[in-house]
């Protein structure tokens, strides 16, 4: 299944940018197993409101083009009766594809799936390995995010379940800089950096205006929770509003070829993805464990009035932990998007598993975040092996219950916070 | 813009079969979060149970009237999975065990591997035809008090769910001052205090989950039943939401305050999207918000609701603040 979305072929995006004329575009090829063999002489039609623009027959290596007059939602559709021999679609249903979206000197390609599709000819071995690849993925968007949750709640005692909305944040503002039209249409890297810190200042302006003056008038910590829930719910509608209901996709990297590693076909997206988290995370952790501002970080989530009494400035220390976990999350809502889609309720969805690796790993420690990130990430991926796509959340649930059943203070969690 | 016309569409909103369903669902959230304490996020997990509970039973050949007893077990039941790995933590394990478990459970729900007994995203339909075969009211003929009508329908589920309604305020009020409303409180306020009275409090707090959650089970019932039908995405978490705002607006722990916040909260719900959407209509927003923005415009005030009451009067409307856990300092 996962080789089908890997295998996809497209244009660069951003081969020319300065041509206005849009085409759509693609490549031909029956998929059997490890073997692609390219088809030519095959009709493409592409037409708008039913009514034709252009067809294209494609070549003997596969490819076909058609030249489009301007931005729109066009049908594009394969002539299934102009398939040589011996060749049939994947899926009959996906041969016409309805309301392509255009923008102007955009390349658009579009897949037609022919041949068996991918699947058979794959060792559950090979199946297996590639659930753990994308479990570590997964494992290291929710370690990042999981970060900051639990270093928050160390250092303020608050559940901040507008947590999520930090990853969709990010998410989309990275959206906004890269492919939005309005936007700058900065490669997705250089769109990535203001999306982050501008997390992060979203983060700090939320601690200022409005958990500071809420800790000042001692407001209680279910009360907080309760503010945190209706915050994260204005800010999802928001975004909802802002962004619109359809999720939306980043143009670089959507489409790589797996390179081999150890035997294991990986998409290098997915590699760099966890070796960037795998990297922050480590420097977190050092800044934690070995400089003055993590010391204290720690100090202060230990014990506020102790810490307090020794001359740290904890309204300090708790902005350095709304700033990171800004950070942290609007990197991960990034790294979702880049290996999802970027929607409006992205950072919901995974803040249920943010939760769970938190409590797996204990509320309040940061390192017990991380771990529990990466055992939530694998576990929800690699029960794919196993049970249906659409219940891996329900994996998480279940070990969010077993380890409150066992285990409630996390895997390096103290008794004591949980009383 | 006709004002006249949204204002008549907010009222029959605020007095309809929603609007019970809604009172009902927040008498039982308020018996968990404003007497006892708990916070329970999940609380459209409860009106999903009953709901689903009702229509799988009929649509596998059991009777309407069995439905609504599976429909309350249901409930009960999923309120004791839930309260058990977390009733003996602190508050805010329940609070993610909840969340979680409503989402999940949808997706579930709505996953192809539960679409033999909830047909997935298509959900149940027409399952409620006993209910409605003893509608005293004519289905056909619109009742109208001046410009307030209701289908002959409407009005059958909105007599019972308004009744439904009454019955749990007095039994709400006759049960909390009862011996056991009075440990409920007491938990609520000093959980320790009330373990060293000899008391068992992860019990109490148990049963009062249930309680509430059949109690939302009832109330997913009068939806199912007032739609004749059942659809997974009919108990987004955003309902939770609402009924939050509901009994803070009220009043949380106070007998009255969830219907009174039912009424005044879908009030003005529909009021601000009547608004908004006329407004969108005629052109003032020119095109920076186009229809379907208009009408999420009230989630946000939703949002914004629940916040602005927390800080500013988390006692609502009738709320005393001494029976108030939740702005108490700690």
């Amino acid at each position: 299944m996962m080789f089908a979305t890997l295998l996809l072929t497209a244009a660069p995006a951003q081969a020319q940018e300065e041509d206005t004329a849009s085409t759509i575009r693609g490549t031909l090829e029956t998929i059997d197993n490890e073997s692609r063999v390219p088809i030519g002489g095959v009709t493409i039609t592409v037409s708008l409101d039913g009514v034709e623009v252009g067809t294209a027959v494609s070549g003997p290596d596969g490819d076909w083009e058609v030249q489009i007059p301007a931005a729109g939602s066009y049908d594009v559709e394969l002539d299934v009766t102009t398939l040589p021999e011996g060749v049939s679609p994947t899926d009959p249903d996906r041969m016409a594809l309805p309301d392509v979206a255009v923008r102007d000197g955009q390349n658009k390609s579009v897949r037609f799936n022919l041949g068996s599709g991918i699947s058979s000819g794959i060792s559950d071995l090979d199946r297996f390995l590639d659930l753990v690849v994308l479990g570590l993925k997964l494992g290291a968007i929710i370690a990042l995010a999981a970060v900051g949750l639990s270093i928050v709640f160390g250092v303020t005692g608050l559940v901040n379940f507008a947590h999520g909305e930090f990853v969709t944040f990010g998410a989309v503002l990275a959206f906004f800089f890269h492919t939005a039209d309005s936007g700058p249409g900065w490669g997705l890297i250089a769109a990535a950096i203001p999306a982050v810190l501008l997390t992060a200042l979203f983060a700090g302006t939320q601690e200022l205006t409005l958990w500071r003056p809420l800790r000042r008038r001692r407001t209680g910590s279910i009360a907080m929770l309760v503010i945190s829930i209706g915050l994260s719910f204005a800010v999802r509608n928001v975004i909802l509003i802002v962004l619109g209901g359809e999720p939306e996709s980043y143009e670089d990297f959507v489409i790589q070829e797996p390179t081999s590693i150890l035997g294991i076909d990986v998409v290098p997206k997915n590699l760099v993805i966890i070796g960037a988290s795998v990297v922050i995370l480590g420097g977190v952790g050092l800044f934690l464990r070995y400089t003055q501002a993590g010391i204290a970080v720690r100090a202060v989530a230990d014990n506020k009035d102790l810490a307090e009494s020794s001359g740290i400035d904890v309204n300090r220390v708790i902005m350095v932990a709304w700033l990171m976990g800004g950070v942290l999350a609007g990197l991960s809502g990034v790294f979702l998007g880049v290996s999802e889609k970027v929607e409006w309720n992205m950072g919901f969805r995974i803040l249920l598993l943010i939760f769970a690796a938190v409590v797996l790993g204990g509320l309040g420690t940061a390192f017990g975040a991380m771990l529990g990130g990466f055992v939530i990430g694998l576990s929800v991926e690699v029960s794919t092996f196993w049970i249906t796509t659409e219940l891996k959340n329900g994996v998480a649930l279940a070990i969010l219950v077993a380890m409150l059943l066992w285990r409630p203070q996390g895997l390096l969690g103290t008794r004591e916070r949980i009383g | 813009m006709d004002w006249a016309n949204i204002f008549t569409d907010a009222t029959v909103a605020a007095v309809g079969p929603v609007a019970a369903a809604y009172a009902l669902s927040a008498i039982g959230l308020n018996l968990q979060f404003g007497y006892a304490g708990l916070l329970n996020f999940g609380h459209v997990a409860f009106m999903m149970a009953g709901a689903y509970g009702l229509a799988i039973t009929v649509d596998a050949g059991g009777s309407f009237w069995l439905g609504l007893v599976v429909g309350v077990a249901a409930a009960m039941a999923l309120g004791m999975l839930m309260g058990g790995p977390t009733l003996r933590l602190r508050a805010d394990y329940l609070a993610i065990v909840t969340i979680s478990a409503a989402e999940i459970l949808r997706l579930l729900v709505r996953s192809s591997w539960a679409e033999p007994a909830t047909n997935s995203v298509f959900g149940i339909q027409q399952f409620a035809d006993p209910f409605f075969d003893l509608n005293p009211f004519d289905p056909t003929r619109r009742y109208a008090i001046g410009d307030f009508a209701f289908q002959g329908r409407v009005l059958w589920v909105m007599v019972v769910g308004w009744a439904l309604v009454g019955a749990a305020v007095l039994l709400l009020h006759r049960l909390i001052r009862s011996p056991w409303g009075r440990m409920v409180r007491a938990v609520r306020e000093d959980e320790d205090a009330t373990a060293a009275v000899g008391k068992n409090t992860f019990f109490l707090k148990l049963q009062t989950l249930m309680i509430g959650g059949a109690l939302a089970g009832i109330a997913g019932m009068i939806l199912a039943v007032e739609k004749q039908s059942v659809s997974p995405d009919a108990f987004q978490p955003r309902l939770t939401f609402f009924l939050y705002v509901i009994v803070i607006l009220g009043g949380a722990g106070t007998v009255w305050g969830p219907v009174f916040g039912a009424i005044v909260f879908q009030f003005l719900l529909f009021f601000f999207d009547g608004f908004m959407q006329s407004a969108e209509a005629e052109g003032w927003f020119g095109n920076a918000i186009d229809a379907t923005d208009a009408q999420q415009f009230k989630l946000v005030l939703v949002g914004i609701g629940l916040m602005t009451l927390m800080i500013l009067r988390p006692q609502g409307f009738f709320g005393r603040r001494d029976e108030q856990l939740i702005g108490d300092t700690t």
